[in-house]
Formats: C-alpha cells, sequence, structure tokens
C-alpha cells in the first residue's frame, strides 16, 4: 500500500466524521435552544428540571453517556450505530448548548423584551423577533467553541464501530504496524476540520455584527 | 364637551409590602397633553406602566375609549397597541435599523405587506425628521436621533394616546431641544399624550394641565399658569422652584 492509499483510507473517515458532527451539533442546537427558552422564560418549575438536565449530562463523561444513551436507544428501536451514536452526541451537546443560548438570552436586556411588548407584540413574538436575533449574535463565539469540541467528540463514535477517522486510522495502523503516521494523519485532519469551522464561524460573527459608530 | 381617552379610577398598585401609589385618579381628554411631574421614586414610571398594562395594578380600574382594560380578559396586546410608550433610555431595537424598528410592529402586529409597511413608517421617520437616516441602527445615532426614532416607532401603530417617561432625561442638553420640538409639533397635531418630564418650558408652553405627583398622591393639578403662579399647596411652588432652578440651566445650555 502506497502513502496516498494509506492517507485517504483514513481520509474518507470523514464523510461520518462530518456525518456524526452535522447531525449531533443541530440537534443540540435544537433541543439546547427550546431548553433555554423553558429555562429562561418557561419559569421557575421549569428553570428547576432544566438546571437538573444540564447539571445531570455535564456532569458524566461523553463516552460513558454515548454507551448509556446508545444501549438504551437501541432497545427500543432499530437504530444504527451511526444514527445511535450521533443523536446521543446530540444529547450530550445539547446540555451544553442549552447554556451557552441560555446566556446569551439573559444578555440581552429585558428592557428591549419590554419595548417589544410596548408596541403590541405578544411574548412570543417579542422573544422571537426582538431577543432571540439579538442572543443568536451573542452566542457565535461560545457557540464555536462548542462546534468544535462536537466535531472533536465525534471521534467517540468509534467506540460504536463507526468507522469514522480515528476508527480507520486505528485499523489501518494495525494492519500496517505504522501508528504513529495512522495517527497523526487522523490528528491532521481533524484539526483542519476544527480550525475550518471556527475560521468559518468566525466570518460569520463579523458578518452579523450590529454596525455602530466607534 | 372633550371626551375623556383615559381614565383611572382607585388605581393602586404594590411591590411586596411596598405601596407606591393607592386609590390614583386621573382623566384624559381627548388632544390633551397631562405634564407628570414629582421627586424620583413617587410612582410616576410605575403609573405609566400600569397604564399600558406592562405592570398588572393591584387594584382599580383604568378605561381606555370606554372600554375598561383592566378587566378580566383583556387582550393585553391589543391593548398596547393602541397606547405608544416613549422610554427615558430610548429602549430601540439594537438588531434593526431605524426603519426595521419602526416597521417591526407594523409587519408583525398590524401585519401590513412590506410595502405598505415601508411606506408607513418611512412617514412616521420623516415625521420626526430622520427619512434620511432610515438605514442606520441605533448605534450609529446621535441619542435625540434614537429617541426621534423611538417616537416615530410609537407613532407607527397610530395610538390613541402617547406615554412619555421622562423622554428627555438621559440625553446631553444640546440634544433635548429636537426631542421636544417632536412632542410640541405631536401636541399641536393634537395627540393625546401623558409626559413624564421635567423641562418646565415644554411644561409651560405645551401642557394642558400639570400633575405634580408626591409619594403616590397627586397633591395638585391644574393649567400651567394656576400651577405656577397661583399653587394652592406650599409643596407645589417648592417643588417647581426646585426644578425650573435645576433643570433650567440645563435648558439654556441647550438653546
Ligand atoms: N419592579 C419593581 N419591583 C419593586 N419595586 C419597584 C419596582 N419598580 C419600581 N419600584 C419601586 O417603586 C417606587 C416608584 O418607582 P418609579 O420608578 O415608578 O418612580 P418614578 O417616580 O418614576 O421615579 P424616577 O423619577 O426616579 O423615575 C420606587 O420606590 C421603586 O423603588
Ligand atoms: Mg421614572
Amino acid at each position: 500500500m502506497d502513502f496516498g492509499q494509506f492517507i485517504s483510507y483514513i481520509a474518507s473517515g470523514t464523510v461520518y466524521t462530518v456525518g456524526v458532527t452535522l447531525v449531533a451539533l443541530p440537534s443540540g442546537l435544537l433541543i439546547g435552544t427550546i431548553l433555554a427558552l423553558l429555562y429562561v422564560y418557561g419559569g421557575k418549575a421549569a428553570a428547576r428540571v432544566m438546571n437538573l438536565y444540564s447539571t445531570v449530562f455535564r456532569g458524566i463523561p461523553p463516552l460513558v453517556l454515548l454507551f448509556i444513551l446508545y444501549f438504551a436507544v437501541t432497545k427500543g428501536i432499530n437504530l444504527s450505530a451511526f444514527w445511535a451514536g450521533s443523536l446521543s452526541l446530540g444529547i450530550v451537546s445539547s446540555a451544553y448548548q442549552m447554556e451557552i443560548v441560555r446566556g446569551a438570552l439573559l444578555s440581552v436586556s429585558g428592557d428591549q423584551l419590554m419595548a417589544a411588548r410596548a408596541i403590541g407584540l405578544s411574548r412570543l413574538q417579542a422573544i422571537r423577533y426582538v431577543v432571540l436575533p439579538q442572543a443568536v449574535r451573542l452566542a457565535i463565539p461560545p457557540w464555536s467553541n462548542e462546534a468544535a469540541i462536537v466535531i472533536k467528540d465525534s471521534s467517540l463514535v468509534y467506540a460504536l464501530g463507526v468507522p469514522e477517522i480515528l476508527r480507520r486510522a486505528q485499523l489501518i495502523g494495525a494492519s500496517s504496524q505504522r501508528y504513529l503516521l495512522a495517527y497523526l494523519s487522523a490528528a491532521v485532519i481533524y484539526f483542519l476540520l476544527v480550525f475550518g469551522t471556527t475560521r468559518l464561524l468566525a466570518m460569520l460573527e463579523k458578518k452579523l455584527t450590529i454596525p455602530s459608530n466607534p | 364637551m372633550p371626551e375623556p381617552i383615559l381614565t383611572i379610577k382607585n388605581l393602586t398598585k404594590k411591590y411586596g409590602e411596598n405601596v407606591i401609589f393607592q386609590n390614583l385618579d386621573l382623566t384624559v381628554n381627548e388632544g390633551d397633553t397631562i405634564v407628570i411631574i414629582g421627586p424620583s421614586g413617587t410612582g410616576k414610571s410605575t403609573l405609566l406602566r400600569c397604564i399600558n398594562l406592562l405592570t398588572r395594578p393591584d387594584d382599580g380600574q383604568i378605561w381606555l375609549d370606554n372600554k375598561e382594560i383592566t378587566a378580566r380578559g383583556t387582550d393585553e396586546d391589543k391593548v398596547r397597541q393602541h397606547i405608544g410608550m416613549v422610554f427615558q433610555n430610548f429602549l430601540l431595537f439594537n438588531h434593526l435599523t431605524a426603519l426595521g424598528n419602526v416597521k417591526l410592529g407594523l409587519d408583525k402586529v398590524k401585519k401590513m405587506s412590506d410595502k405598505e409597511a415601508t411606506e408607513k413608517a418611512m412617514h412616521e421617520l420623516a415625521r420626526v425628521g430622520l427619512a434620511d437616516r432610515a438605514d442606520h441602527y441605533p448605534g450609529q445615532l446621535s441619542g435625540g436621533q434614537q429617541q426621534r426614532v423611538g417616537i416615530a416607532r410609537a407613532l407607527a401603530m397610530d395610538p390613541r394616546i402617547m406615554l412619555f417617561d421622562e423622554p428627555t432625561s438621559a440625553l446631553d442638553p444640546e440634544l433635548i431641544g429636537e426631542v421636544l420640538e417632536v412632542m410640541r409639533q405631536l401636541a399641536l397635531e393634537g395627540m393625546t399624550m401623558l409626559v413624564v418630564t421635567h423641562e418646565m418650558g415644554f411644561a409651560r408652553e405645551v401642557a394642558d394641565r400639570i400633575v405634580f405627583m408626591e409619594k403616590g398622591y397627586i397633591v395638585e393639578q391644574g393649567s400651567p399658569n394656576e400651577m405656577f403662579n397661583h399653587p394652592k399647596f406650599p409643596r407645589t411652588r417648592e417643588f417647581l422652584w426646585k426644578i425650573t432652578e435645576l433643570y433650567g440651566k440645563k435648558e439654556k445650555e441647550a438653546d
């Protein structure tokens, strides 16, 4: 096997890595955002439940949660390792993303909501059209951090047998006995993915910055 | 016979044990400009917030156009559409341009088409002299300009009455005049206005009635002439003298 084949074997795992991330990150964002809205605007009881959710999911190593969720989920429904792993990671991430969105929502002054209500917007409309758009901008930097974490944590699904980058590096390392090269290659690919993503998000942040005079 | 637009009866507001005002009565007739004055912490802002139901009063009734808006089952969002509010610190929506700020209510509350909403919003911006700033964000506008956008945003909903909560007290002296001028113009056009302010020049010139509030009570109310020249209570004279002294300086600087 030549070097090109070696690398491309590992690199073809990128499809899975990206796939897992593209399922886990948005599903975590969706769940996290809904939970954050309930946390901030849903009253005391909801806040307590959300706080529990956040504390529990952030207090357990993702790999342990991944196994628990995987075996719990696949008991009930027949899910492939890819989907089960991705959704599990999404749930883990949702706890972190909930905290990010919650922090952003709280950073938008309550007066903005009041001003929106004053022109006749309903509470829901005020949140949707006035608070959320401002919160989104505040959430991008911490969210970029979480995106990097999810890309890296996507390697955990290797433990479920999903042939993503790390899994392939391990396999080809074993068969060729060139472990170091295999893992170095994997490291480079992960790094490029993380670097590219955070760069893109930094550009988005800049693009969405609200103009103001210095 | 002037028609009352706003009638407040026996209004009581408490925050926990703290009674802000009790059994307060006030009537505002169509086209009137009422100026409310009073020391800090007297409940002026709380009163305005009760009127447009941003805060729930504990007791008493408020009627807007002969409809009780404090009645159970009232659609609060609907009521607020008809009551414009202008805040001390402007509270423009930071992520929207001047046009976007004025359009939002037209778009989401009045459900106008984009074209209609834009036309109406531009008309309101022109009314406050800011048509040329339509695409500026709040952060790109001076305080005075922001406040005028705030007024345009409230006006766009075609309110029956406008509430102003110290609209100029966060402004540098040189920017106060442009906001007062817009308000003066509104009063001339016959808008019904309830204005909390310490701008005594404005009060003297524009107010049909001045209401002096202290510690949650209306101490005295009357025409500017009555209040400035023949107040019934020494407290009124004292307070008016004090704020004229205090804010008069600021006004002079603004000229
Ligand atoms: N949300 C609230 N919770 C508890 N107390 C409040 C609240 N809002 C206002 N108060 C209290 O109510 C009283 C009246 O406040 P309000 O802001 O209405 O006074 P004001 O006349 O507008 O004063 P200022 O001239 O300083 O604006 C104050 O003692 C204030 O501390
Ligand atoms: Mg006040």
